[in-house]
């Protein structure tokens, strides 16, 4: 019972970074750009929450601060990449009517 | 008992983040993995914050422990659980064999 604390931060700290590495693969094998975008996603949260463990630990509120901007950053990525995905769809819908219309032209 | 709780709650967080995790690996398409991911990982974030904020037992702490399960809200539960897969659907990501949804040319593209 007098261990268990110092024990519970070293695995939590270990799940918490072990889920970031889980994630991370999925980064890495992808297969497209949404699949990369909720790793990051995943990534961010754990990250807010290793520093969630970590003010614990270290007994450092500021740390928390930390996970804050983190939050907000990871907000905004998301919304910001959401956009990008969207805007794709819309160019290259664009872009095949603007090709059909000069097939069409050129018969 | 403060230990306790507080020892609880970071293993169950971060077994919970594992499992999502291993979720986003596991699962055959951008939509489950997604459910796996945002559900999960934000109840695990939820767990570890709520017990920074019980071990500190500080007002300011408190509220700044609030703040960021609201921005995880913001971003998770709207945006990634029930705004992108739309947009993603209709970007064309790949679905698992039995997901394949028909086409269906009498409803307008609700995003395009």
């Amino acid at each position: 019972m007098e261990n268990m604390l110092p024990l519970a931060f070293d695995i939590g700290t270990a799940l918490v970074l072990g889920a970031t590495a889980l994630a991370l693969v999925r980064l890495v094998l992808g297969p497209s750009l949404p699949d990369r975008v909720v790793a990051l996603d995943m990534m961010t949260v754990m990250i807010v929450s290793f520093c969630g463990v970590a003010s614990i630990r270290y007994e450092e509120p500021a740390f928390l601060d930390v996970a804050l901007a983190l939050a907000l950053v990871g907000f905004l990525a998301t919304v910001a990449l959401a956009r990008f995905a969207e805007r794709a769809v819309v160019r290259k819908k664009e872009d095949e009517e603007a090709e059909a219309e000069a097939r069409e032209a050129a018969e | 008992m403060m230990e306790f709780v507080v020892s609880f709650m970071l293993i169950i967080g971060g077994a919970f983040g594992v499992i999502g995790a291993f979720g986003l690996i596991r699962m055959p398409d951008v939509l489950i993995r997604m459910h796996a991911s945002a559900k999960i990982g934000t109840l695990s974030a939820l767990l570890i914050l709520g017990a920074a904020a019980l071990w500190f037992g500080d007002a300011g702490i408190t509220v700044r422990v609030i703040m960021i399960v609201v921005f995880l809200f913001f971003d998770r539960a709207h945006r990634l659980a029930h705004d992108r897969p739309r947009r993603d659907l209709h970007r064309g990501a790949p679905l698992a064999r039995r997901e394949q949804c028909r086409p269906r040319p009498q409803s307008p593209c609700p995003c395009a």
